[in-house]
C-alpha cells in the first residue's frame, strides 16, 4: 500500500493557502479582461481595470489580492488504497493552515465559538470535505472563502412543480437580493438536486470548476447561459454601481434527488475566486 | 464619467456639500479604521458614557480589517469590507459629528437618512482591490481595542486613496441609480 505522510500534507497545504491567496486564477483574469472590454458602464470599466491592477501588485508584492483572506474550504479526494503516514490528517491539513497563514501574512479571521466569538488566531479550523475515490493518490484543493460573498448563499427545497423557472427565479432572485454586498463580478455556484446539504455541499464546488467552462450535460449547460445572461441583464454590474457584467460565470453542480424534492442552493463567488489544487 | 476631486480630511462642511454620487475622489489624510467588533465597543462605551479613543468631528471611518504588514510595510491588504453589517450602529455615530464612512455595499433606509441629516456622506471603495489600495496608505497605528486583532482601530494616513461618493447628503444613491440605468 501506498504510504504519503502527513509532513508533506502539512507543507502542501500551507503552500496552497499562500498561493491561492496572492495569485488569481488565469482564467479569472482572462474573464476580467473580457469583462472589462464587455462593460458598458464607464465605472464599471474602471472598477475591472482596478481588479486587474489589483492582480498585478498582489502577485508582485506577495501579498493577498483581498484583506479576507477566508475560512479555508479544503477538498481532499483521497485514494482508497493510500495510507496516511506519521500523525493525524485533520491536524497536518490544520498545521498546514495555520503555517501558510502565519508565513504569509494572511488574515486571521476565524473566531473559535460563533456566540462567543474569540478570535482563534491561526486561521484555524479549515473546513474539511472529504471523498474516498479509487487509487491511490490525494488531491488536494484549498479555497480560501471570503465572508462577503459567503453571507449572501441561500438554499430553497422547492416544489418538483416549481420546475425549472422556479429554480431560476431563486437563482435570480439571490444574486439580485446580494446586490452589491458579494463583491461582483461574481462565480455563481448552483448546487440542484440531492438532499438539502448535499445540494449547498455541490454549489460550493462548482466554484472550483474553470471560470467559464460548461457542464457536460447540454441541458445544463443551456441553463447556465440562461442564467448567466438573466444576471447580466439586472443591471447590478461590477461593485454593484450599476454596470453589465454581474457574472463572470455560472457553474450548476447536479445530482440525483427524491420524488418529493427539488433542492436548489447558491454560493456566490467574488471575482476573488482563490483556489490551487495538488495531487500527492 | 466625472471629473476626479481631491479631497483631504478631516472633511468640512464645505467638503461635504460640494459632493454627489457618483463623483470619483481622491481622499488624503487620516482615516479611522473599524469593523464588526469595534463597533460593537464603540457603541458600548457610547452608552456607558465612557470615553470614544478618538474625537469622530469630521472624521472618517473605514470598514477594512487588514492583513498583516510584511516587514517594512506599513499595512498588508486594506480593502473595504461589507458595509450594512454596520448599518445598526452608524447613526448615533454620525450624531456625534462623524463625516464619512467608507466601505462596499448599499446601506440601510436608516443610514440614508441619517446621512441626510447629519450631513455626511459615504464613500465606495473597490472590494477584493485590497492589494491596490495598500499602496496608497502610508502609515498604520493601532490606537484601540489591539486584542481584536484584524478588528482593532487603526488610524490610518492615507495619500490619493480612491473612492466614489455612493451616498451626499442631498439623498443621492448611486447604487439605486446605477441599477436602474442598466437593469434591462
Amino acid at each position: 500500500m501506498r504510504q504519503l505522510s502527513t509532513d508533506l500534507i502539512t507543507a502542501e497545504v500551507a503552500r496552497l493557502c499562500i498561493e491561492a491567496n496572492y495569485n488569481l486564477g488565469e482564467d479569472v483574469l482572462q474573464a476580467l479582461r473580457k469583462a472589462a472590454e464587455q462593460e458598458e458602464s464607464p465605472l464599471g470599466r474602471e472598477i475591472l481595470h482596478q481588479l486587474l491592477q489589483n492582480a498585478e501588485v498582489a502577485s508582485r508584492e506577495k501579498i493577498p489580492l483581498c484583506q479576507d483572506t477566508g475560512f479555508v474550504d479544503v477538498f481532499l479526494q483521497a485514494g482508497q488504497d493510500l495510507k496516511i503516514v506519521g500523525g493525524e490528517l485533520t491536524e497536518a491539513i490544520n498545521e498546514g493552515v495555520r503555517r501558510g497563514y502565519k508565513e504569509g501574512y494572511l488574515r486571521k479571521s476565524i473566531v473559535s465559538d460563533p456566540l462567543g466569538r474569540v478570535n482563534t488566531g491561526d486561521n484555524t479550523p479549515a473546513v474539511i470535505h472529504t471523498e474516498i475515490v479509487p487509487g491511490d493518490r490525494l488531491k488536494i484543493v484549498v479555497l480560501p472563502k471570503g465572508a462577503g460573498s459567503e453571507n449572501m448563499s441561500g438554499l430553497a427545497m422547492l416544489r418538483p412543480a416549481d420546475g425549472v423557472d422556479g429554480v431560476k427565479r431563486f437563482i435570480l432572485d439571490s444574486v439580485e437580493k446580494a446586490g452589491a454586498n458579494p463583491c461582483p463580478p461574481l462565480i455563481v455556484g448552483v448546487g440542484l438536486g440531492g438532499t438539502a446539504e448535499k445540494t449547498l455541499y455541490l454549489a460550493k464546488k462548482a466554484l472550483l470548476r474553470p471560470v467559464g467552462s460548461s457542464h457536460p450535460d447540454p441541458m445544463v449547460s443551456q441553463l447556465e447561459r440562461e442564467l448567466l445572461e438573466g444576471i447580466n441583464a439586472l443591471g447590478i454590474g461590477p461593485q454593484g454601481l450599476g454596470g453589465r457584467v454581474t457574472a463572470l460565470a455560472v457553474h450548476i453542480e447536479t445530482y440525483a434527488c427524491h420524488i418529493a424534492s427539488l433542492p436548489v442552493a447558491v454560493n456566490l463567488q467574488c471575482h476573488a475566486a482563490r483556489h490551487k489544487e495538488t495531487v500527492l | 464619467m466625472s471629473e476626479l476631486k481631491r479631497i483631504t480630511t478631516p472633511l468640512s462642511e464645505q467638503d461635504i456639500s460640494v459632493l454627489r454620487s457618483g463623483d470619483r475622489v481622491l481622499l488624503s489624510g487620516v482615516l479611522y479604521t473599524a469593523r464588526d467588533a469595534a463597533h460593537q465597543r464603540l457603541i458600548q462605551a457610547l452608552q456607558s458614557n465612557g470615553p470614544l479613543p478618538f474625537d469622530l468631528a469630521g472624521q472618517v471611518i473605514y470598514y477594512t480589517g487588514p492583513s498583516p504588514a510584511r516587514p517594512g510595510r506599513p499595512i498588508g491588504s486594506a480593502g473595504p469590507t461589507t458595509s450594512y453589517r454596520m448599518d445598526p450602529y452608524t447613526p448615533p455615530l454620525l450624531a456625534l459629528g462623524l463625516k464619512g464612512t467608507m466601505g462596499k455595499g448599499a446601506r440601510s433606509a436608516q443610514v440614508k437618512q441619517a446621512l441626510r441629516q447629519y450631513r455626511a456622506v459615504y464613500f465606495a471603495a473597490t472590494g477584493g482591490a485590497g492589494a491596490l489600495l495598500s499602496q496608497c496608505i502610508v502609515q498604520s497605528e493601532i490606537i484601540a481595542y489591539e486584542d481584536l486583532g484584524p478588528e482593532a482601530i487603526r488610524r490610518l494616513l492615507v495619500r490619493d486613496f480612491p473612492v466614489i461618493v455612493a451616498n451626499d447628503i442631498y439623498g443621492n444613491d448611486l447604487y439605486e441609480q446605477g441599477w436602474k440605468k442598466y437593469r434591462k
